[in-house]
């Protein structure tokens, strides 16, 4: 299955087509084929997963063996390390000394040399290398440079092959009876199955030229599916805002892509780049531009502070649809393409060194500024996008302190609470006619959707990072990764302040949620009722993954008394060892558990729970209308209604000033200044020009251009009359000009 | 087998399409006398192509196939005509006259 990987996405692009063209005349309208084909996807990842968490327990003794199963035609550098392996592969010690005498003494080959030399010092898990799967087939050839397409496997897609199948298949569940009867259900299924396939061809991509394609076609799907209902305009208008705040993005993406072709030696495949980057014979300029431009890209796709706006507009569209954009498929892009060329931005951006690095920032500043405005919203569906967003920033600050693990494993245990809760909200509004304001309309609603609101609390407690459910270790992982409070050099202590903080929002934003949503009384006016069992059995399903998905990184020095086999099982098997990706010599390394700042963490998440929820239970007198009777809080309070006026400077300032302002204060500028020297000139020329007028250009010029206009015009009168509109005649014209021409011909090539 | 038969064929094929195409003044007919020219052009293909290799068959196949669709639009036009115009005579099409 491992050479064979790309079925699973073939499978799911199958689904898009027999939906599209069978669907409508199937039983069910066609969501039994987008399941079934899914369903064999998921099955399928998770042979895959099975038979990889199988090899990486194997050992190999070199990187030329761990890189056996890359095919030598797409990887350079696999191709060269099988033949400095020569004939001794196997040989672990000759195979190595091979590869070193080639010049391909990197730390892989040196520190192999010095763990075969000093024996015992080595632990044996820095003798594990990562065996990826590189498969595939010769796609076009252009410029002498042949491009591949096919897939590459290893820790990291086969987590997202996991992740995107399981989200996808609950959430096609759950669409058969959230869009039931829908004007477009066909339709809406068979976009579903290109979503899926999309993200997963993207996952499995071999090199980068692949991946934009998958990260387009991601970003059609999404677009084609946050205007599913496009009858209403705001819902289309979000569907364009997606599709073109993406686009800005992925002019750097391009860009990127393209730096980096050109300065890894004319590569596309990921495994070459990242080896030559890692090897440091990628200039560090050049590789710091390349970086800062697929940030660009980063920003756009995964939500990042002053691109993430469509964001929350994306909520226009279904839903599930909802749920598989912020879990499984398109925004987790970014976050997978930064992980997938790692060594690119940890060179690029000197992740290992102190100087504090543009992903940090970026990152930290979405996570808290993201959490902030989840606290205004009305709707449910936002809060859960802003807090999204919030966790989004999470990831690409931990992918910027290099902690590279913890980012990928809060990518897998956010995937799972956050499809819960999106499903939670969309059970929530299938009970209120398709409302999600949740301060107006909900309330109360405990009492009659019993397992709706056991999953969103589990799921929103997961999300708060309460112990010992999923979101308390990855969200622990990330804060210690930031390297607590003395860390060497202390650089990141900013990013660990902002990010307690963002968690302290996260957990409050969330009770306010649960708050508006579940207890006191009901504020709307219909009958709610629990949803159904393909409704509630996707939420029951993602909210015990809440709760377990945790357990699959439990750091070494806080295992309760689980078998150590289980610690940091995660790492071992998604973290990728090799010459292609940074290692001890880079400065790469792993956070330790840190029990005092789990312990601020966990308190932070209660706090953040029992503030609001004291609040709301009327124990904080004082905070009650603050922002109308405090100016400073009020002020604030306005700046998060109007979203950091971000929209508003995209609008009204930026597009509003190139239109208006700008243009006014041109012509502002183009009268007074330029109109006045010009004025100036042209009195002086104008005496001239009097005379020239009167003399020469009566005289001469309009002599000479009034009889050429004479001419033409009465030439004009006479051919107009060869224009009789006869089609006749001028097809007896042409003919008489092509006997005429061929004449010619014969007589000129007969002569 | 010598080709001058063919060219002459051809020939006499052509001039027959170009006076249709120039004198007849029903739209139909005009587009049957384009067809006879087109398949002038496709005997001295095939003629040609019987001496001197298969891409003048080749190329014979295209034209046969360009000419169908040539046909389509064509007659397609035509039909729009008459429904607008109730007639198809071409002496009457003049409103491009300059």
């Amino acid at each position: 299955m491992l050479h064979h990987v790309w079925i699973i996405p073939a499978l799911c692009a199958l689904s898009f087509v027999l939906t599209l063209m069978f669907g409508k005349r199937t039983p069910g309208r066609g969501h039994w084929i987008g399941i079934t084909f899914v369903t064999a996807a998921f099955v399928l990842s998770l042979v895959t997963a099975g038979q990889w968490i199988q090899r990486s327990g194997d050992h190999v003794e070199t990187q030329a063996q761990a890189l056996a199963d890359v095919d030598p035609s797409c990887s350079t550098t696999s191709a060269e390390l099988a033949k400095s392996g020569g004939t001794d592969e196997g040989h672990g010690e000759k195979a190595a000394a091979g590869a070193a005498d080639d010049g391909h003494s990197t730390e892989a080959a040196a520190s192999e040399g010095e763990g075969h030399g000093a024996g015992a010092e080595k632990a044996e898990k820095e003798e594990h290398f990562s065996r990826p799967i590189v498969d595939c087939v010769h796609w076009f050839t252009s410029g002498g440079i042949d491009v591949t397409v096919g897939t590459m496997v290893d820790g990291q897609s086969v987590l997202m092959l996991v992740v995107v199948t399981l989200i996808s298949l609950l959430v096609h569940v759950f669409s058969t009876d959230y869009v039931g009867g829908d004007r477009r259900y066909t339709h809406y299924f068979a976009f579903l199955s290109l979503f899926t396939a999309s993200m997963l061809f993207f996952v499995l991509s071999e090199n980068t030229l692949q991946m934009i394609v998958g990260w387009e076609l991601v970003g059609v799907c999404s677009f084609a599916l946050i205007g599913h209902w496009w009858e209403e305009k705001p819902n289309s208008d979000a569907a364009l805002k997606a599709f073109i705040t993406n686009r800005v993005g992925d002019i750097g993406l391009l860009v990127g892509v393209i730096t980096l072709f050109f300065v890894s030696g004319s590569r596309f495949n990921i495994l070459d780049i990242n080896t030559a980057a890692n090897e440091g014979s990628i200039s560090h300029g050049m590789l710091r531009i390349a970086s800062i431009c697929l940030i660009a890209a980063v920003m756009s796709k995964s939500g990042q502070f002053i691109l993430h706006t469509w964001l929350p507009d994306a909520m226009a569209g279904p839903t599930p649809v909802s749920a598989l954009i912020h879990a499984a498929t398109m925004v987790v892009a970014g976050i997978y393409m930064v992980a997938r060329l790692y060594p690119v931005f940890f060179e690029g951006l000197q992740i290992g060194g102190s100087s504090v690095n543009l992903l940090v920032v970026v990152g930290s500043v979405t996570a808290l500024f993201g959490a902030l405005l989840g606290f205004v919203q009305k709707d449910i569906k936002k809060t859960l996008a802003y807090s999204t967003v919030s966790q989004l920033g999470f990831m690409v600050a931990a992918l910027g302190v290099g902690a590279w693990t913890a980012a990928l494993f809060h990518l897998f245990t956010h995937a799972m609470f956050k499809a819960c809760l999106f499903l939670g909200a969309g059970s929530l509004s299938h009970a209120n006619h398709h409302s999600f304001n949740m301060v107006d309309d909900m309330g109360g609603m405990r009492k009659v959707m019993p397992r709706t609101f056991a999953t969103y609390v589990i799921a929103a407690l997961s999300l708060c990072g309460i112990f010992p459910l999923a979101g308390f270790w990855s969200k622990d992982e990330i804060l210690a990764g930031t390297g607590g409070w003395n860390y060497a050099n202390g650089a990141y202590t900013f990013s660990m302040i902002m990010l307690l903080a963002a968690a302290f929002c996260t957990a409050a934003y969330m009770t306010r949620t649960v708050w508006y949503a579940f207890l006191g009384e009901y504020r709307g006016h219909h009958h709610p009722h629990e949803s159904g069992p393909r409704i509630t059995i996707p939420l029951i399903v993602l909210s015990v993954m809440a709760v377990i998905a945790g357990f699959a990184n439990i750091p070494e020095g806080f295992r309760m008394g689980l078998p150590a086999s289980w610690a940091l099982k995660f790492e071992h098997i998604v973290e990728p060892v090799g010459i292609f990706f940074p290692g001890k010599e880079q400065g790469f390394t792993h956070a330790e558990f840190n029990g005092k700042l789990a312990l601020v963490a966990t308190l932070v998440g209660v706090l953040g729970i029992v503030i609001p929820l004291a609040f709301y239970y009327g124990k904080l007198p004082f905070l009650v209308n603050l922002s109308s009777r405090v100016k400073f809080f009020g002020f604030l309070k306005r700046i998060l209604e109007n979203k950091y006026y971000l929209d508003w400077l995209y609008t009204d300032v930026i597009v509003g000033f190139v239109k208006l302002p700008l243009a006014k204060a041109t012509y502002w500028f183009n009268q007074n200044a330029i109109d006045g020297v010009v004025n100036g000139a042209g009195k002086s020329a104008a005496a001239t020009g009097r005379w020239v007028y009167k003399y020469i250009d009566q005289g001469v010029v309009d002599g000479t251009v009034n009889t050429i206009g004479t001419v033409a015009g009465s030439s004009g009168e006479e051919l107009r009359r060869s224009q009789t509109g006869h089609v006749q005649q001028y097809a007896a014209l042409f003919f008489a000009a092509a006997a005429l021409l061929a004449g010619v011909i014969v007589v000129v090539v007969g002569g | 087998m010598l080709i001058n038969q063919f060219l002459l064929l051809a020939a006499v094929l052509f001039s027959i399409g170009v006076y249709g195409v120039l004198v007849r003044r029903n739209g139909v007919l005009v587009l049957m006398s384009i067809e006879l020219i087109l398949n002038a052009v496709n005997i001295n293909l095939v003629a040609f192509g019987a001496q001197h290799g298969v891409s003048g068959q080749v190329f014979a196949l295209f034209v046969i196939a360009v000419a169908a669709a040539e046909v389509g639009v064509g007659l397609a036009i035509i039909l729009l005509i008459y429904r607008n115009r109730h007639s198809i005579d071409l002496d009457e099409l003049d409103e491009l006259k300059g």
